[in-house]
């Protein structure tokens, strides 16, 4: 675990703050005294940091195949050894985090936008969109996350376009239900109701009056859901189904060590290990953001 | 029709519509034969039963009644917001001449702000709490008026100025909760006004104040009111608020409207046993403590009324035909009326409390 933040424990400045600016205004003036956020910070932080500058941190490529210099324990050369086909593994560790944070925070806000905008329309209109949007969330629930995504991976074909699809397709399910409940107790609030006193449309009351209101409780939830997402990348990959190989992806590296298990553990325990990792520090980050904006709290 | 220079595009628009003409009318607001069913799991509660007011451009009219009777549910009905639950069963609200029931809510929300527009009793639930006040008020003329960002913001902060908010400049990007209770209801009333309505429903709008406040608040109201030329409907439980802002009160009791008049008239010489109980159960430092007489008994059911007058049992006047049929608003003379058969003992009982009041001084 401490091989992982190691080298980048040297870089000079703090961990860059990665709260989003829209929920950055109602997070407390004490923001930086919650222990969770900070460490899930930190963590987050830092992981970020080695994965965007990696290129600065090692020199080597992470396709790049050497055959003479295959499976090689750690050293000097190699901090982390290198795999079956001569690639040096920390490099391939750096750019496959670069790779699945990257599809894992833009796959996160599909289904958040998705989730929202339906789940308002159904806790707003009720009726038949509320029958409508929450017949399909019933049906998407029905199934088991994993099975969904795979089954739906596998049948739209490998690669980055797929995963995004297939988890906007399953995970704005949960955003919607969240976001309707939230707008249907918000709904009842005088300020709505001064807000149809004071003539506004049915669409400016949920998008400026009723949205910033119970966005919150939709970004709480989606800092667990990217944990979930990250997950789900993973394993794609370990099945194959991910970003198609050779590009560097911890699925696909976890699973290609595999074979070698007994001998060298480090090639499929390291990228185990940053998993956790990053799962660690984004459910902190979770937890610390829900502490502060949970209603009731100051 | 519509003023000859012509406003903002949205106002004309609402304008033409409507088709008025508002030097005919005399009333800025008619409201007949009302009526709003709740559905609830014990039946069909009638909150409003055939209400029926107008208000006379520029005036005030006071809406008067405990809790329950029926008082917020007619603004609402005016408004048409209810609630979900509740419904109108029939009656007109005619603004300008133009009955609101009947628009669509496209119209209406033309009309809503511009035209009529309200101000809650909890300034801080009514308040939007993760937005600015600043935006809050001028987002009606933004909307409405069709007023660019900057001519918002300056009409706003004139608002403000207007309803007594220090440093308006600074003030305009603090959020509710930064807001004592007096301030942020007049934040509502900038709300209310930053349209220029020609009438504002207020539902009791000073109850939740405290009392040296509520009355900085009328005051303004009042003042505000009559610079504009606005019309007010006040509703309230508090006879003295009604004696100081308006000078037209309906009394309701049991979704109904049991007396009205002219607020002197009725607050001083009621002609309904309600009303009289109203006035004797209002404290008043200057007479002896046994001057405070409560009403006995609680408010009738409004799922299954009391047949007759709804009143009758708990009224000391009540005759065998108080408890059977149904006693109509009977006009009476000075644009009053009262739905009690036997108003004139309500004269008679009050010359002998004062008699009685007298003797002990």
């Amino acid at each position: 675990m401490s091989t992982v933040s190691l080298p980048t424990g040297t870089e000079p400045g703090p961990g860059a703050p990665v709260v989003p600016s829209a929920a950055g205004r109602r997070v407390g003036r004490r923001w930086y005294r919650q222990p969770a956020l900070m460490s899930g910070l930190v963590i987050i932080g830092l992981i970020i940091i080695a994965a965007v500058a990696a290129p600065l941190l090692t020199s080597y490529n992470p396709t790049t195949q050497n055959l003479t210099a295959s499976l090689l324990g750690p050293s000097a050369h190699h901090l982390l050894g290198t795999d079956q086909l001569g690639r040096d593994t920390f490099t391939r560790l750096l750019y496959g985090l670069r790779v699945d944070l990257r599809i894992a925070f833009i796959a996160v806000l599909f289904p958040f936008v998705l989730g929202t905008v339906l789940g308002s329309l159904a806790g707003y209109f009720g009726g038949w969109v509320d029958v409508i949007v929450m017949r399909l969330v019933d049906i998407v629930v029905a199934f088991p996350f994993y099975v969904l995504v795979i089954a739906l991976v596998f049948v739209l074909g490998p690669g980055e376009r797929s995963i995004y699809i297939a988890i906007t397709i399953v995970g704005w399910v949960s955003y919607a239900r969240i976001v309707r409940g939230e707008i249907l107790v918000a709904k009842r609030q005088e300020y709505v109701l001064a807000a149809q006193s004071g003539g506004l449309s049915s669409l400016r009351i949920m998008g400026r009056h009723l949205l910033p209101n119970v966005i919150s409780q939709a970004f709480i939830y989606a800092m667990s859901d990217i944990v979930q997402d990250i997950l789900a990348i993973v394993t794609l990959g370990y099945f194959g189904l991910g970003v198609p190989p050779p590009t560097a992806d911890l699925g696909s590296m976890i699973n290609d060590g595999q074979n070698f298990l007994s001998t060298h553990w480090q090639l499929t325990t390291i990228p185990g290990l940053a998993v956790v990792l990053v799962g660690l520090g984004l459910s902190l980050i979770g937890d610390g953001l829900a502490d502060i904006l949970r209603p009731g709290q100051s | 029709m519509s003023e000859p220079e012509g406003r903002e595009a949205p106002r004309r628009r609402a304008n033409q519509e409507m088709l008025t003409n508002e030097q005919l009318n005399p009333n800025v607001l008619e409201v007949e034969d009302l009526r709003v069913r709740i559905a609830s799991k014990r039946g069909v509660v009638r909150a409003v039963d055939g209400v029926s007011f107008e208000v006379p451009r520029g005036e005030a009219l006071g809406l008067v009644g405990e809790s329950g009777s029926g008082k917020s549910m007619t603004l609402k009905a005016v408004l048409g917001v209810l609630p979900p639950e509740a419904h109108m069963a029939s009656g007109q609200v005619r603004l300008d001449g133009t009955d609101l029931v009947r628009l669509s809510q496209s119209t209406l929300n033309r009309v809503r702000g511009p035209k009529i527009s309200m101000i809650f009793q909890e300034p801080m639930s009514a308040l939007n709490p993760v937005m600015r006040v600043g935006q809050q008020i001028s987002e009606g003329p933004r909307i409405h008026l069709g007023y660019s960002r900057a001519r918002a913001e300056e009409r706003t902060l004139d608002l403000m100025r207007r309803v007594g908010i220090p440093d308006p400049e600074r003030r305009y990007r603090a959020y509710p909760h930064e807001f004592s209770g007096g301030m942020r209801q007049r934040v509502m009333i900038a709300i209310a006004l930053s349209c220029e309505p020609e009438i504002i429903l207020c539902d009791e709008p000073t109850t939740a104040l405290d009392v040296t406040i509520q009355d900085q608040i009328l005051r303004l109201l009042v003042r505000l009111c009559q610079e504009s030329g606005v019309s007010l409907v006040f509703v309230t439980h508090d006879l003295p608020v009604v004696a100081q802002v308006c000078q037209q009160v309906a009394v309701m009791y049991g979704g109904q409207i049991v007396e009205r008049g002219d607020v002197h008239d009725v607050l001083l010489n009621p002609r309904h046993p309600y009303t009289l109980g109203l006035v004797r159960s209002a404290p008043d430092v200057e007479y002896v403590q046994d001057s405070l007489r409560p009403i006995p008994g609680a408010p009738p059911s409004l799922i299954d009324p009391p047949d007759g007058c709804r009143f009758h049992p708990r009224c000391d006047f009540a005759e065998d035909d108080c408890r059977t049929g149904t006693v109509p608003l009977r006009l009476l003379d000075g644009g009053r009326a009262t739905r009690c058969l036997h108003y004139e003992r309500c004269g008679e009982a009050l010359a002998a409390d004062r008699a009685a009041q007298g003797a002990t001084q």
